[in-house]
């Protein structure tokens, strides 16, 4: 007899989710969390007395409908402050942009433009559709399919044959190319090509000119086709997210131990037998769905000695670079920003002034340097939800890029610097920004890592590269959830189809599992 | 006249003034880079001197890599199919080791010269695999290739000649073990291990005092007919007796290019060497796999009618060919003719009759001859004396 | 040289094929070898397109756009009796990349001598170069059989393209879940990043990287970049995949010696003939039209013009469906690349290494990491030509004793990035001194005599390269080797069977399948199109069987 009949490591969104299912299906699970509270990226934490803020994962855009739904998350406590927010993408002459469903205005924007954005979301929205029959169920493998694989491949393909020639061609050049093209190719405004391409490189290490930023555009614009438009605000910041999926876990019978930081996953010979906690206590389970990175997963809880060697060097190739951060500011009152209507500070705003300024930004992250322009994705929560300031006062979120894991120099030196060049580059749109500021935190890709766990701060659990999603996600062999050790599955942003607070990992494991009958 | 890198020239190994100095036939090939007689004097005779006084050979440019480290046994039990913990502290092991497709990279030995102090030797170079694999244990590899002088002493009076340079007691050295001397104030470690399944030894010291050890050895194998061999007849010894090379008889497996040509452990008659109760090592998931669901293919000697080596030869079963031949030699001491094949599954079980499509020719004249062939059950040449302990004296 | 043997009576032919590049040089050469009356239309005084060697400076020929030979399929080569008409390919040793500190990486043909030249710089990356060897090579055998293929349409239910599919299918999936995925990677990660994966040191990652973006408006960080490295690797010289030799006498001995072997078959080559538009009529192609008002009737017209040039300028988008002018707009055809070809009165000493070393009748490079490279790219997107430049830089007076007079040499540096426009304008000839000043104080910061020793230099930027050979921005693989141009994608999907929108009308340039590179693989290919499309018999070789 085991302890449990699932461990799940590690109760960020996608630990829980997982653990909701087989929950659900009857199975005895326990949740482990090594920090005080679940959510992992979906948290709200207190990064200045008084200042409450969505620390890690900033808006909602992507979290399954089937999941929400299955686990009555609603029921559980998840409400938004704001949803569907309107995306503004600002000017420093104060002529902003704003991009709300299938309609632009404002800026330099031009009839054709218009037409072609409505266009350019039908497009999309079509491929993002065919991703859909990919992204929720298991992918398929390469070559070894399964009668189960060539279903998936069967719909696929005649989902691509049922989008028409053109669009299936169309798709066949899209895929690999930049964003920089496709945004040349379709628009002529600068400012809305950038707010499209920002998108594109958010949370990557990529700029708009790199090949496979179509891919990660797509990636991100999956929310669309599952009912998201635009971004959404949780009330209570995203930790309510996490809270939400506890509450519906623990419905479901899920144990959840938090400051329960595991130290390794065990196995005899052959299989899998449970994990020890790095407090010496042991529990034994029937498998062990770790939604850890993969690296941090077979690296640190696995051991890279217990495994054989061809996939050793495959976990040890799978890039985790980001050049993405995170800034909090803690504000006496709102900003100022120029030309902006004071109802539209309680959207998405974002700094991407044209695809050359993004491009320009992204290319010190090369050399491992900090941008002297960063451009970013700002969220001013307290708007739309005053309770995150506890004693008044606002705050402003933001979403930064591109901060290097390691710069030259070490981020002891350059920390303060780079939060005055953020603090700058916005004061560029909101000039009385400086002198609200009362308490200001920035937190860099290392920072991301140490804090919630991810390995390079990569947010999606390793870059959503060609040769790292779908079919090879995380490492080919190991696509499928289950892993080269019996009893240990992957239920992480490391998974098909990938990060952003989605769910679709842990559902698409538990899925897995269930099918797979492991756990009887 | 070019100027040439000097750095990047063909090395020369510590014995090298002495070995040029033997050379007489100035037939010198690259092995791994150094520059290395494909013989002396006489292919048939150094043979010879293998099989019936002592030959010696220069293993110099071995690749040698030291491991050690309180993770040694352990890293080594991971990357080798045998058990590694069994082998003692002044003992040596044969082994292979395969990539995660149950595939062999190379064989080669382990010396252990400590609880946690091991060289492994091996055909190829391995410095890339041994390091990946590292990754999760506390251990250093160097390779000392360059810092360690070997040879290969072997043949019936090879402990005597040894003996004569003051490594005393030497017969009472069983085989696969290691033992130390000091020579020349210098450490000097003997193994009893070779490459020509013959008694024989393989002494090591440090480069400097290579010459002293070859001019020593020459002068006490003097009288017992000491003589310096090369890879030619290497090959043919170890064709003779049984033993496999990387490149030759198996495509080391990380070397690949085209699909399936790497073989397993089992595919090479290598299943003694295969400890499938260890809790883990490099391949066990797919030897495992394997060993459930059958190899596609043997490895098997073939004693070949005939004299004329089946060098590139196809092997037939009535019309239909099921196999090739990877190594082939005419072994003069058998007076046999014996072939190492790859044959299909579930083709070469042991007395197995098949034939053998052998082109050769003499005098400019192409001769096909279909040689009936026997699988065998093992190597033709395996004297006593080979593990004879304590080691026959003259 | 020019082949103008005036206008042929009626000026009516089977064929017309615009541009004697080696291309266009080799289809018509299929062409006629199959019976037809083929012209060729070139609008230079003299063939040869980007394959060309010309005495621009008493005693010194220059290749002065391709430098190098690899790619030439021997198929073509043989079928075509090249030998027999003077081309004759020598293979090159050597090449080195020098380093900052004064040493250099060297490279030697010969394994083991590698493996100690990569172990002074790094044991283990030594010991990973047989692993790099190896999968390397495993990408090339599975592409080689393709280039004298033409790419199946996946978007077709035709049951040609369909069996194709399958083949082409079939040769992914026998690499196996591993090697298929290791293939996906290969094809779509930047050369960085694959490097990154065998390699520690610098020096021999630059040394290997600037094969991923020679051509290439790409970036050594750029996913893509490492299949541009494949397209450089799997060419052979004599079965040797991925050497690469010199033509005798010049690159312009290919076009020269493919002139010959249409010639012999009775073929027309037209100099000074610049092709205005290509006549359509009811949606068929039925000649061609001069500038000077001259027209040439043929119900078969091949263009080896880059697909930009020929849809956007010598065809009216009246005669194009409306989807096509938008792909040909939205083709990738950027120029990036600029070159130097120098006469010098004796040999270089770069970083102390004697002249006489045989590194230096190899590729010569001073871009030593990663970073170097990938700065290089920063000034091409910031629209000015490199500050610090990956050079390509080759001395084939070396290896070739008729480049040169005796003792003396000839050197070709390719210079790698170089922009279409600097900050949105043309160049100016104040831009092109100041791209030649670069590009010759970089290689001077190598050697102290260099300087000296020039002779004469001519210098190349992409508005030299387009006026002068045609090439839309100078791109020389006429359209850049991403994966969304390669294969089924090149030149755009839907047209990557060398047959254009309109009847009779083809494509037969280095902007279709296998692309760029003196291969002449796409030209033959086209050429099979074509007798299919006529019932003709088929004159072109297959490919060699690559086990």
């Amino acid at each position: 007899m085991t302890d449990y009949d699932a461990i799940i490591v590690g109760g960020g969104h996608n630990g829980l989710i997982c653990a909701s299912y087989l929950a659900k299906s009857g199975r005895k699970v326990l949740v482990l969390e090594a920090r005080d509270a679940v959510g992992g990226a979906a948290a709200t934490e207190t990064f200045a007395e008084g200042f409450k803020v969505s620390r890690c994962a900033q808006w909602l855009h992507q979290l399954s409908p089937a999941v929400r739904q299955d686990l009555k998350l609603a029921d559980h406590g998840l409400v938004f402050a704001a949803e569907n927010l309107a995306t503004i993408a600002l000017s420093a002459e104060g002529s902003h942009l704003r991009l709300a469903g299938d309609t632009i205005s404002g800026a330099d924007v031009s009839p054709e433009d218009e037409q072609a954005y409505r266009e350019f979301r039908r497009k999309m929205r079509k491929y993002a559709g065919l991703m859909r029959k990919l992204y929720e169920t298991r992918p398929p493998k390469l070559v070894e399919h399964d009668l189960r694989d060539k279903m998936t491949l069967a719909k696929l393909g005649l989902g691509m044959k049922l989008m028409g020639k053109d669009d299936m061609s169309d798709l066949m050049r899209l895929i690999l190319i930049n964003i920089f093209d496709v945004m040349n190719e379709t628009f002529s405004s600068p400012t809305l090509k950038a707010a499209i391409a920002l998108d594109a490189v958010q949370g990557t290490p990529m700029g708009p000119r790199s090949p496979n930023t179509v891919f990660t555009y797509l990636h991100r614009f999956f929310g669309e086709v599952l009912g998201y438009e635009g971004v959404s605000q949780v009330k209570g910041g995203m930790g309510s997210v996490g809270e939400a999926l506890a509450s519906a876990a623990s419905s479901h019978g899920v144990v959840i131990r938090t400051n329960a930081p595991v130290a390794s996953i065990d196995k005899t010979h052959d299989r899998i037998t449970g994990v020890t906690l790095e407090s010496g206590e042991s529990l034994t389970a029937k498998a062990v769905i770790s939604s850890a990175d993969p690296k941090t997963t077979f690296k640190s809880l696995v051991g890279y000695q217990n495994m054989e060697v061809g996939l050793v060097r495959r976990i040890e190739h799978i890039r985790f670079k980001s050049g993405t951060a995170k800034v909090h500011l803690a504000l006496k009152d709102l900003p100022t920003f120029k030309g902006l209507a004071p109802e539209d500070l309680s959207q998405r705003l974002i700094i991407a002034p044209s695809m050359e300024a993004l491009e320009t930004a992204y290319n010190p992250l090369k050399y491992d340097e900090c941008s002297e322009h960063p451009v970013m994705d700002i969220s001013i929560p307290t708007i739309n939800d005053p309770g995150l300031a506890t004693s008044g006062g606002h705050i402003l979120s933001a979403i930064v890029q591109y901060a290097p894991y390691s710069p030259k120099g070490g981020w002891d030196a350059l920390r303060s610097t780079f939060l005055d060049t953020v603090i700058n580059e916005i004061g560029r749109y909101a000039p009385n920004i400086e002198q609200l500021v009362t308490a200001a935190e920035l937190l860099t890709p290392a920072d991301l890592e140490a804090q919630f766990g991810m390995t390079g701060g990569n947010w999606h659990h390793g870059e959503l590269t060609m040769d790292q999603v779908l079919m090879t996600r995380p490492v080919t062999g190991i696509s499928q959830y289950a892993t080269h050790i019996e009893g240990l599955f992957l239920c992480g942003a490391g998974s098909h189809p990938g990060g952003n607070v989605m769910g679709l990992p842990g559902k698409n494991a538990a899925d897995e599992i269930i099918r797979q009958g492991v756990l009887a | 006249m070019n100027a040439v890198s000097r750095d990047t020239m063909l090395l020369e190994t510590p014995f090298h003034s002495r070995v040029a100095a033997m050379c007489q036939v100035n037939d010198w090939g690259n092995w791994m880079g150094y520059t290395t007689p494909n013989a002396y004097f006489d292919v048939e005779l150094e043979y010879f001197a293998v099989r019936s006084t002592t030959g010696v050979f220069d293993l110099s440019p071995m690749n040698k890599y030291r491991i050690q480290g309180p993770d040694a046994e352990a890293y080594l039990n991971r990357l080798a199919t045998r058990n590694v913990s069994k082998i003692g502290i002044d003992r040596v092991g044969y082994t292979v080791w395969c990539n995660d497709g149950g595939k062999v990279m190379d064989d080669g030995t382990i010396f252990r010269f400590g609880a946690a102090d091991f060289r492994l030797c091996s055909y190829q170079r391995a410095m890339d695999w041994l390091l990946w694999c590292a990754l999760g244990f506390d251990v250093t590899i160097t390779d000392e290739t360059e810092a360690v002088a070997a040879l290969a002493v072997q043949g019936p009076t090879s402990c005597t000649c040894l003996t004569g340079i003051g490594l005393t007691d030497l017969n009472t050295l069983k085989p696969f073990g290691m033992r130390h001397y000091q020579f020349e104030g210098a450490p000097l470690m003997v193994s009893r291990t070779g490459f020509t399944g013959d008694l024989g030894y393989e002494v090591w010291v440090p480069p400097e005092k290579a010459e002293i050890l070859w001019d020593r050895l020459f002068e006490a194998g003097k009288d017992y007919l000491i003589k310096p061999f090369g890879s030619y007849a290497l090959d043919i010894a170890r064709i003779e007796t049984g033993f496999i090379q990387a490149g030759v008889d198996f495509v080391p497996a990380e070397e690949m290019v085209r699909p399936g040509r790497a073989r397993s452990p089992f595919e090479l008659g290598l299943e003694w060497l295969v400890d499938l109760k260890k809790p883990l090592f490099n391949g066990r998931t797919a030897l495992l796999k394997e060993k459930r669901e059958g190899s596609k293919f043997r490895f098997a000697m073939l004693n070949v009618e005939g004299n004329k080596p089946a060098e590139h030869s196809f092997i037939l079963k009535g019309e239909q060919q099921i196999g090739t031949v990877t190594s082939a030699a005419w072994c003069p001491t058998a007076k046999s003719n014996i072939a190492f094949a790859q044959l299909e599954m579930p083709e070469g079980r042991v007395g197995q009759d098949y034939v053998a499509e052998i082109y050769y020719q003499r005098e400019l004249h192409w001769t096909r001859v279909l040689a009936p062939c026997t699988v065998m059950d093992g190597p033709i040449f395996n004297p006593k004396r080979r593990r004879q302990t304590p080691a026959i004296a003259h | 040289m020019n082949h103008n043997l005036g206008e042929t009576p009626l000026n009516q032919y089977d064929a017309i094929v615009i541009g004697a590049g080696h291309n266009g040089l080799t289809n018509a050469a299929y062409l006629a070898k199959a019976g037809l009356k083929v012209a060729i239309l070139e609008r230079n005084p003299y063939i040869g397109g980007a394959t060309v060697s010309r005495e621009l400076h008493e005693g010194w020929y220059y290749s002065n756009c391709s430098y190098v030979c690899s790619l030439l399929r021997p198929e073509i080569a043989r079928d075509l009796e090249l030998p027999k008409h003077g081309l004759q390919v020598v293979p090159f040793g050597g090449g080195a990349t020098f380093m900052r500190n004064g040493d250099h990486l060297g490279n030697y043909h010969d394994h083991d001598r590698h493996y100690r030249e990569m172990a002074r710089h790094s044991l283990r990356d030594a010991n990973a170069y047989d692993r790099y060897t190896a999968d390397v090579t495993k990408q090339t055998k599975l592409i080689r059989p393709f280039l004298m293929r033409t790419p199946p349409d996946p978007t077709s239910l035709k049951l040609r393209d369909l069996t194709d599919l399958i083949d082409f299918a079939k040769a992914f999936l026998n690499m196996g879940e591993e090697g298929l995925a290791d293939t996906i990677a290969f094809w779509t990660k930047s050369v960085g990043d694959y490097l990154n994966e065998y390699f520690e040191t610098d020096v021999i990652k630059a040394h290997m990287a600037g094969s991923g973006i020679i051509g290439t408006a790409l970036g050594v960080y750029s996913p893509g970049t490492a299949y541009v490295l494949l397209h450089h690797y799997m060419g052979d010289v004599d079965g040797n995949v991925g050497s690469w030799g010199f033509a005798r006498g010049g690159m312009g001995a290919v076009a020269d010696s493919i002139s010959k072997a249409f010639l012999a078959y009775g073929g027309d080559i037209i100099c000074d003939a610049d092709v205005d538009q290509i006549i359509v009529k009811g949606n068929k192609a039925t000649g061609v039209a001069l500038k000077n008002g001259t027209e040439y009737k043929a119900p078969i017209v091949v263009s080896n013009l880059d697909p930009k040039r020929t849809f956007l300028d010598i065809m009216d988008a009246k005669d194009l469906p409306e989807a096509v002018v938008k792909k040909a707009q939205n083709f990738k055809i950027r120029g990036s690349s600029g070159k130097l070809n120098i006469a010098l009165d004796g040999l270089p000493i770069f970083n102390g290494l004697d002249p006489s070393n045989p590194l230096m009748a190899g590729d010569l490079h001073f871009s030593d990491s990663l970073e170097r490279q990938e700065r290089a790219y920063d000034d091409w997107k910031n629209e000015t030509w490199s500050k610090d430049p990956y050079l390509d830089m080759m001395i084939p007076s070396l290896t070739d004793p008729t480049m040169a007079p005796p003792g003396k040499h000839m050197m070709s540096v390719f210079v790698q990035y170089a922009p279409p426009k600097i900050q949105g304008r043309e160049w100016t000839d104040e831009d092109k001194d100041g791209f030649e000043k670069t590009v010759i104080d970089q290689i001077s910061s190598y050697s102290p005599n260099f300087r000296d020793l020039i002779l004469h230099c001519e210098t190349r930027t992409p508005r030299e390269i387009e006026a002068e050979v045609g090439l839309t921005e100078g791109n020389i693989f006429q359209g850049e080797l991403t994966f969304d141009q390669l294969l089924f994608n090149r030149p755009f999907p839907g047209y990557a069977q060398y047959r254009g929108p309109v009847t009779g009308m083809y494509m037969c340039g280095s902007g279709t399948h296998p692309g760029g590179g003196v291969m002449s693989a796409p030209g033959a290919n086209a050429a099979r199109e074509i007798l299919r499309d006529l019932n003709k018999p088929n004159t072109v070789p297959g490919g060699y069987a690559d086990d």
